[in-house]
């Protein structure tokens, strides 16, 4: 284990694996002298140089697109979106081309392609640049979704996304690069479709991946002293989606809070709060909570966004009515 | 350029087969044995098979929804193809994916496409793909001249001239995008002549002149394995029927001038390429008779195929949405 910021364990999965497969490259805008609108590529452009670390024009159609077309190529491309906000601008490559070919050409096809892509609110970046949009990914089949939400899992999970033969959209959070902690420092994937249980708890589930995985890490933290004792969980992955984790949680607390900084209308724990009502619905002792960003769009002032974003205290006291 | 008989047998034989599987298709269609979009590419046929007439089977292609010529072209299977449009589990995608989706990885065809546009950035991928691999490989793109007003045209040339990568962007202008006039949506005459704007040569060509689309592909072809990067090509044709079958325009002129439309017919590409390969002595009419005859075979064995081919069994129907 090494110490390292989630940006470097980013940068410690990409470079790894850079060197293992010479079919492995990076395209993006401002990733080569600049390393990266969030430092994640910071050397590797001295590293490997500009065959492998293709600086591009704000081309995000054709920057996604080349991802997609060497993909079916042969090639492992990590395309990077800078902000997440901006799958806007290449959403047919996304969802069209990417997403579809494998199933549209009758299983004849392979994309491993990773797109790299900066969500998340708290740094005043206001509506276009703030938004977590994962809900929307996982509406469209073919593509899996990771939201890493701590250095150690930024790196496995990467190191998974690149390897794996799907298209993968790698939705990193911009509030989370500087989070530093302990980060394996061989190969070790992080498996998709397996949830961590963050805090073990007997009163009540929460469900939080992302950013919002520590927000609800620090709300059960202050529920404990108030003397419940709840269970966090980081399914890590939304597609795969770890069912069996959240399931055997539920069955323990009878009580389930789902944490997401998406807004709340057809987000993904709208999702999560289908899936559990229509298969474990029996075991709830309460309804479900969903404490959510609200239905607008990321503010700019540091005011009005602490209060779009969910924090602990108002996790802690949505949770403290049902006690 | 040197033309072999060999190249020129297999380019007419392509052009009639063409022909006769989309004459072939537009019967079965108002059989019934085909159903939703088919758009034919009668008329076009010279562009097709032309190009790939000099590319080598590991160079890649990417396709339209007007697909069914490049497929063939390059070396598709009629069978296959046909029995994919008729959504039998015999065809190309196993029924998945119908006339706009067929591929075949296998011949370096990275699929038809039903997003008019999409496969110009796929092409900056396969195109980075070929000069990566460093085998020589080139990619042609096929294109309408109605994407080519689209973004996705001016993000992947600057991007491909950027990278200068080994593609042949190939305009094929039909002079409408539906029933909208090339002459009434642009402003230039010729558009070849957006590749001023990316620094790559760009050209118009008679795409009815077999012979010259030939040679008009081979120079960029050519300069695109020496590493000169990529070419624009126009080529100006017509489509003889309707945009897509069940098009009113294809009997009541409900877009295009009728007039206009007569003219065209008389240009007909393939009639002028038997002329011209009988007076270059590449074949005799008799020669030429025989490939019409044995295509017809084949085309008459691809509709048997089709027809006595099952039904995708439904069992099938969540498979092949991941790897």
């Amino acid at each position: 284990m090494k110490s390292m910021t989630y940006a470097e364990a980013l940068k410690s999965a990409i470079r790894s694996e850079m060197q293992k497969d010479p079919e492995v490259f990076m395209a993006g805008e401002d990733i080569s002298v600049m390393g990266g609108s969030f430092g994640v590529s910071a050397g590797l452009f001295a590293e490997f140089g500009p065959e492998r670390i293709v600086n591009c024009p704000i081309s995000e159609t054709a920057i996604i697109g080349m991802g997609v077309g060497a993909a079916a190529a042969g090639m492992r491309p990590i395309v990077e979106l800078m902000y997440l906000d901006f799958a806007g601008c290449a959403m047919d490559e996304i969802m069209n081309q990417a997403a579809k070919m494998r199933y549209m050409f009758g299983g004849k096809c392979r994309l491993p392609l990773v797109i790299r892509a900066a969500g998340g609110a708290t740094v005043r970046a206001a509506a276009q640049h703030s938004q977590m949009i994962e809900g929307m990914f996982t509406h469209i089949p073919g593509l899996k979704v990771v939201c890493p939400s701590n250095p150690a899992d930024a790196k496995g999970l990467l190191l998974q996304a690149i390897e794996d033969d799907n298209p993968v959209m790698f939705i990193e959070h911009k509030a989370l690069y500087s989070m530093k902690g302990p980060v394996p420092e061989g190969m070790e994937k992080v498996p998709f479709g397996k949830a961590a249980v963050l805090k073990e708890g007997t009163d009540i589930t929460l469900v939080a991946w992302s950013c919002m995985a520590g927000v609800a890490l620090e709300a059960a933290e202050k529920l404990e002293a108030q003397g419940v004792h709840a269970e966090v969980i980081d399914p890590r992955t939304l597609v795969p989606f770890d069912r069996d984790t959240l399931f055997d949680s539920i069955r323990k607390t009878h009580r389930l809070a789902i944490v997401s900084e998406a807004v709340k209308t057809s987000g993904f724990a709208s999702e999560i709060a289908a899936m559990v009502s229509g298969e474990c619905l029996d075991e709830l002792d309460e309804n479900i909570i969903r404490i959510t960003a609200p239905d607008c769009p990321v503010p700019y002032s540091g005011v009005l966004e602490d209060a779009y974003v969910p924090d602990s205290d108002a996790v802690m006291k949505r949770v403290m009515e049902l006690f | 350029m040197e033309k072999s008989r060999d190249m020129i047998l297999k380019v007419y034989r392509n052009a009639v087969a063409i022909r006769a599987f989309e004459l072939a298709a537009h019967e079965q269609y108002a059989n019934g044995l085909l159903a939703g979009s088919v758009h034919l590419y009668v008329g076009e046929e010279g562009i097709a098979s032309g190009v790939c007439g000099v590319l080598k089977e590991d160079d890649y292609i990417t396709s339209t929804h007007r697909g069914h010529g490049h497929l063939i072209a390059k070396g598709g299977d009629l069978k296959r193809m046909m029995a994919e449009l008729a959504g039998k589990a015999t065809g190309y995608c196993k029924g998945k994916g119908g006339s706009m989706h067929i591929c075949d990885m296998d011949l370096g065809i990275l699929g038809s496409n039903g997003i008019v546009g999409a496969g110009l950035p796929i092409a900056v991928g396969a195109g980075f793909a070929c000069k990566s691999h460093g085998k020589g490989q080139v990619c042609a793109c096929f294109f309408g001249d109605g994407a080519s007003n689209r973004g996705t045209f001016h993000e992947s040339l600057n991007l491909a001239s950027v990278l200068k990568l080994p593609i042949l962007y190939v305009l094929e202008n039909n002079f409408y995008a539906i029933s909208g006039g090339q002459r009434d949506l642009t402003t230039l005459t010729n558009l070849s002549e957006r590749a001023k704007a990316y620094a790559i040569p760009g050209e118009t060509v008679e795409g009815n002149d077999i012979m010259a689309v030939i040679d008009a592909a081979a120079e960029a072809v050519e300069r695109a394995r020496r590493g000169e990067g990529p070419t624009l090509l126009e080529f100006r044709t017509w489509r003889h029927f309707g945009h897509w079958e069940g098009d009113p325009d294809a009997r009541l002129f409900t877009y295009r001038d009728p007039k206009e439309h007569e003219e065209w017919l008389k240009k007909d590409p393939i009639p002028k390429f038997r002329k011209d390969i009988v007076n270059g002595a590449y074949a005799t009419v008799e020669e030429l008779d025989a490939i019409d005859r044995k295509v017809d075979g084949e085309i008459e064995e691809a509709i048997a195929f089709a027809e006595n081919s099952p039904y995708p069994d439904v069992s099938i129907l969540t498979e092949d949405v991941y790897a």
